[in-house]
């Protein structure tokens, strides 16, 4: 089954630019699963959003049929056509960061 | 002398081009929004047209590493990421922290330090980046502790005699050293008192903030500590405080002459408590002679109400005959000397806070 992920404005010059990227994956796939799809799809994009040991980046949200996904990637099981949206967290203001 | 400056900043890269002694032009923020904490100019190739490689941080989307063959004119970057940890190794790389070249005589070696503290090395020009499994894998490695900054892994320093020779320095884990091309590691810091541990003189855990090479001896390091500056006349293996003139011994940078021997610069700063310059006046210090003794340097820097703040990487020599220095402050102020720190202009202003200089001159 295929699966969409909508893409932040920043991520979309690391897909040629499109708003939206889709990825085959196998019916009953998990979110992890998208994820690793979209690795092998377009690297670029995916190694934005998670880091070295395959974690969900800390200030990209992710959200599946609405729902935040953190931590549950792993169970969260995905539809037919799916939309997983990718957004940057609403964080930043640190001090030495902002 | 055409001269070409690249400044990491917290919003991207700004990129200063010109003669000395006319007036340089500002192309920038490149990579906008993100930190620039490393760059490198890279003359092994080609002295008058440096590879460039920028290491930069989103604070979103991650690290990641480009470089441009063109003058910066247009960039590659990696789709997978550039420096990775290998599966498994239970951690992943927060910012790449410093950038150095390899051998004189192997243009396609390049490192890269990163947080948390490890090192990487490339043998491909810096397309690829391979961790350095056995500064990974030392015992000691667990007990480091992540300073102001974070457990970052800051200075790369390879012996000019011997390329297997490598000597690295931590935040907070001290000086190590290589003989064999970094299979082995060995701390490196005896003499080098920890003066905010209960023990100050400790094998390993001191935190080292920048060490420079003396340019007529190999085995002749310069070292900015947390509190204290010293030298080493032994391969790093003891370190011995040379003061003498400074108003303060703490600070973050110190720079090596590239050519003379017994000539480096530090910038000093008050405190760990209040990092900016002492007095409130900007100056930098000089030693002619070795660290015997130091020298204050201000002509053409702000003498009243200068808190400045300079970061470990932000002061750089760009290599010119006479030394052209540079260095920018958090305050986002670019100065630079071309005549080796006698005489500062302000070159730029009204900047990000500035995280990393370096600049090329031919």
């Amino acid at each position: 089954m295929r699966v969409v992920f909508e893409l932040a404005g920043p991520l979309r010059q690391h897909a040629a630019g499109a708003v939206a990227v889709e990825v085959d994956v196998p019916g009953g796939a998990s979110v992890t699963d998208a994820l690793d799809a979209l690795a092998k799809a377009h690297p670029a994009v995916e190694r934005r959003i998670r880091d070295d040991e395959g974690l969900l980046r800390r200030h990209v949200n992710l959200f599946a049929g609405g729902d935040l996904v953190r931590g549950s990637e792993h169970t969260t099981a995905l539809c037919p056509g799916e939309r997983l949206v990718v957004l940057p967290a609403v964080s930043g203001g640190r001090a030495g960061l902002s | 002398m055409a001269t070409t400056a690249l400044i990491g900043t917290a919003k991207g890269l700004f990129v200063l081009a010109g003669e000395r002694g006319g007036t340089f032009t500002e192309r920038g923020p490149l990579f906008a929004g993100e930190n620039v904490d490393a760059t490198l100019l890279d003359t092994r190739r080609d002295a008058l047209h440096p590879t460039w490689f920028v290491a930069s941080m989103s604070f979103h989307w991650g690290p990641t590493l480009r470089r441009s063959d063109d003058g910066g004119a247009t960039w590659t970057e990696k789709d997978e990421a550039p420096v990775a940890f290998p599966e498994g190794a239970g951690a992943s790389v927060a910012r790449i922290w410093q950038l150095a070249p390899g051998p004189a005589g192997e243009p396609d070696v390049v490192y890269a330090g990163v947080e948390p503290a490890a090192l990487f090395r490339s043998s491909d020009g810096g397309r690829s980046f391979q961790l350095v499994e056995g500064l990974w894998n030392h015992p000691h490695r667990t007990q480091w502790a992540p300073g102001g900054g974070g457990l970052c892994l800051h200075t790369i320093l390879v012996d000019p005699r011997d390329p297997d020779a490598l000597i690295v320095a931590i935040s907070t884990g001290g000086v190590y050293r290589s003989d064999d091309a970094g299979a082995t590691w060995r701390p490196s810091n005896r003499g080098i008192r920890a003066v905010f541990l209960p023990e100050p003189d400790v094998e390993f855990g001191q935190c080292v903030h920048k060490v420079g090479r003396d340019a007529a001896d190999p085995d002749r390091f310069y070292l900015q500590h947390h509190w204290g500056v010293y030298r080493s006349d032994d391969g790093a293996t003891t370190w011995q405080p040379h003061e003498a003139g400074l108003p303060s011994t703490f600070g973050m940078p110190i720079v090596a002459h590239p050519r003379r021997g017994g000539t480096a610069w530090l910038i000093p700063l008050q405190s760990d408590e209040y990092r900016c310059t002492p007095e409130a006046r900007c100056r930098v210090y000089r030693t002619r002679d070795a660290a015997e003794s130091w020298e204050a340097l201000s002509d053409g820097l702000p003498q009243s109400d200068a808190h400045v703040t300079v970061l470990r990487d932000a002061f750089t020599c760009d290599g010119g005959d006479p030394a052209g220095l540079w260095f920018g402050t958090r305050s986002g102020e670019v100065y630079a000397s071309f005549d080796e720190g006698d005489r500062w202009e302000l070159i730029a202003s009204h900047l990000p806070p500035v995280l990393s200089v370096r600049a090329t001159a031919g």
